[in-house]
């Protein structure tokens, strides 16, 4: 296999105060990205977000109100689609049934009217990158959904494009293939070394694969960041809870700290300039601390368990705080001798270090 | 064993062949009624006579003879086979291009249009034809072949729309922005990947444009007299002047060129449906 005679030049990509209205309707709020040549970039958010309008303005399928984007400097705002050398992946795969596997990936080589043995030669080395060596004869309906999705993959990069954009493009594989996939693409990724513009709505997906995240909520950016600061330093109480499993609590400013239902929490750095504020309590970063116990850098949380939840590598713990408020506590199954002494109605006292204490602004 | 099936149910629920007779004797009393008037045209018109009977006491084909010796008869038919094909050549592109155009534009327009396409479908052919006929007198349009085929244009154009948009709802949309990314232009996105793929459900009403046009008599009855007269223009006129078995000759080769068609039509249409999972 071929990658090195495959690989292409990562594009840098700028996006500049782009906005985007349908009507009175804002699908796209001043978004602007920038994105380094050869980065792995997720655009992440909930349905609705924003965040597949942003993927086909770049694709060049749907026009910005307002804004501007530039490959490697070149403003491609105005360019249709066929002129932006971009390879696009969608959720539908989107393969041409009336022609084989091999048509499929040799269609972009036609277009560009390419030698039929180089065609030949580049259409076989595409299906060997992502597996499918030997399927080119196969019709498109003979294929599973894992296989669809890689002859696409083939397709959208055989031609050597800048830039790869790809739009939900495993939520139609179940769980394990779609694991599967998400290594495979992001290997590919680095062999190839092109930019890569990823849409999804999961959260662990856009963790997994990205250098990246760029956090979308209403048409707006929420936070871009690699994804180990998305989760530890999440920029408002929307992305805490939106990537990652935790649960918010209000808090009170208490002199220059703040207070949980009146206990002065210990936390590092400054209190958010906000009018309301919430504490972001993630379920792995609580653990159980003997009743009455004191530490400096330790937080101390008194509450009654209300149940325990098995789910094989990892036992949830729901604590009730003392007004009202629940957490979940989680802890591997195979620390559970140590929690012996557990049972739904026992008071426990929850920890939580000082560091992994996040106040943000609600 | 057929007396067994017809009388004993296999099961509890199962109603047997004889508990439906009735159901039977009703799908064929209505059959009969609609196709025996039609086919009683067809030995009508072999006969010897010099009128029509059923059942005719002579046979010939001199009622088919006197069909193509006669000029009047040949240039009706060639009118109708240029408007026919005309209107077929212009309907179909069209109906095509609103197909895609109702399907890719915003919703609520894209329903208005939709709409509008097909009133003609849905108002009295009479009222269509009193309506253009007086549009043409300014326009001078009336029994011209221009004239006849935009009519007819305007007549079949919402059943080759909805012919094209009914196989084209179940056609991936991206599958067009995919090709545009790979290279193609918007237009030859839809002639590369979709046009193969929906062309038997354009070949389809291509083919009932034409025999919508060949067959139409009551648009042409208003637009197209004299030189301009179609070929079912000319039959209503022959009618006036007394029953001729020309007219049965005319009659039946028109049938047998519709059953031809629809046939065809139908044929084509069953290739175009969704591929079989292998």
């Amino acid at each position: 296999m071929s990658v090195a005679e495959m690989s292409t030049r990562g594009v840098a990509v700028e996006i500049a105060h782009v906005s985007k209205s349908y009507g009175r309707v804002v699908a796209l709020d001043d978004m602007s990205l920038s994105i380094r040549p050869g980065e792995f970039v997720t655009l992440l958010g909930p349905s609705g977000s924003g965040k597949t309008t942003l993927l086909m303005i770049l694709g060049g399928f749907v026009r910005p109100t307002t804004g501007d984007i530039t490959f490697d400097g070149r403003a491609v705002v105005r360019l249709p689609p066929h002129k932006r050398n971009i390879g696009v992946v969608f959720q539908s795969y989107a393969l041409f049934p009336n022609m084989d596997v091999a048509a499929n990936v040799a269609f972009p080589l036609r277009l560009r009217r390419l030698p039929a043995p180089e065609i030949a030669r580049r259409v076989a080395a595409a299906l060997d990158l992502v597996r499918l060596g030997g399927y080119g004869a196969r019709q498109v309906h003979e294929l599973s959904g894992g296989q669809s999705q890689r002859v696409a993959l083939a397709r959208a990069i055989v031609f050597e494009p800048d830039i790869l954009l790809m739009d939900e493009p495993l939520s139609a594989l179940d769980k394990k293939l779609r694991e599967q996939m998400q290594v495979e693409i992001r290997r590919l990724h680095d062999a190839l070394g092109l930019t890569t513009i990823y849409v999804t709505h999961d959260q662990r997906e856009a963790l997994t694969m990205s250098d990246r995240v760029a956090v979308i909520a209403g048409g707006r950016l929420r936070q871009f960041a690699a994804p180990r600061e998305l989760y530890e330093r999440p920029a408002d109480a929307f992305v805490a809870d939106f990537v990652g499993e935790s649960t918010l609590l209000p808090v009170a400013r208490m002199g220059a700290g703040v207070a949980l239902q009146g206990q002065a929490l210990r936390h590092d750095g400054p209190v958010p300039d906000a009018a309301a504020l919430v504490l972001v309590l993630r379920p792995e970063k609580l653990t159980f601390a003997a009743p009455g116990a004191n530490a400096d850098d330790i937080n101390h949380l008194p509450g009654t368990l209300r149940g325990i939840v098995f789910q094989g590598e990892t036992v949830l713990y729901q604590v009730a705080l003392g007004d009202g408020g629940e957490v979940t506590v989680r802890d591997l199954s195979r620390n559970e001798p140590q929690h012996a002494g557990l049972f739904p109605g026992a008071a426990v006292t929850v920890a939580l270090h000082r560091r992994d204490t996040l106040v943000l602004p609600a | 064993m057929t007396a067994r099936f017809l009388l004993a149910p296999a099961t509890d629920t199962q109603i047997t062949h004889l508990g439906r007779l009735w159901l039977y004797a009703f799908a064929a009393l209505a059959l009969v009624f609609l196709v025996a008037p039609t086919l009683l045209i067809i030995p009508m018109s072999f006969t010897g006579a010099g009128f029509l009977e059923f059942p005719p006491r002579s046979w010939s084909l001199r009622w088919y003879i006197a069909y193509l010796d006669s000029p009047e008869w040949r240039d009706a038919t060639l009118v109708s086979l240029r408007a026919a094909t005309l209107t077929m050549l212009l309907a179909t592109p069209l109906g095509v291009a609103a197909a895609y155009g109702v399907l890719v534009v915003e919703r609520r327009t894209a329903r208005a249009i939709g709409a509008a396409i097909s009133v003609p479908m849905m108002m009295p052919a009479v009222l269509i034809g009193i309506g253009l006929y007086l549009l043409y007198v300014p326009l001078g349009l009336n029994n011209t072949l221009a004239g006849l085929v935009l009519g007819h244009v305007a007549l079949t154009l919402p059943y080759v729309t909805l012919l094209v948009l009914a196989r084209m709802k179940s056609h991936d949309p991206r599958q067009e922005l995919a090709a545009q990314s790979l290279g193609c232009t918007r237009l030859r996105a839809f002639l590369l990947v979709t046009l193969p793929q929906i062309r038997y459900a354009v070949i389809a009403a291509a083919l009932l444009a034409f025999i919508f046009s060949f067959d139409e008599g009551v648009v042409s009855y208003f637009i197209a007299t004299g030189t301009g007269a179609t070929l079912p223009r000319r039959m209503f006129l022959s009618l006036q002047f007394g029953v001729d078995p020309t007219i049965a000759a005319i009659s039946s080769l028109l049938m047998v060129l519709t059953i031809l068609l629809v046939a065809a039509i139908q044929i084509i249409q069953s290739r175009g449906g969704p591929r079989r999972k292998a």
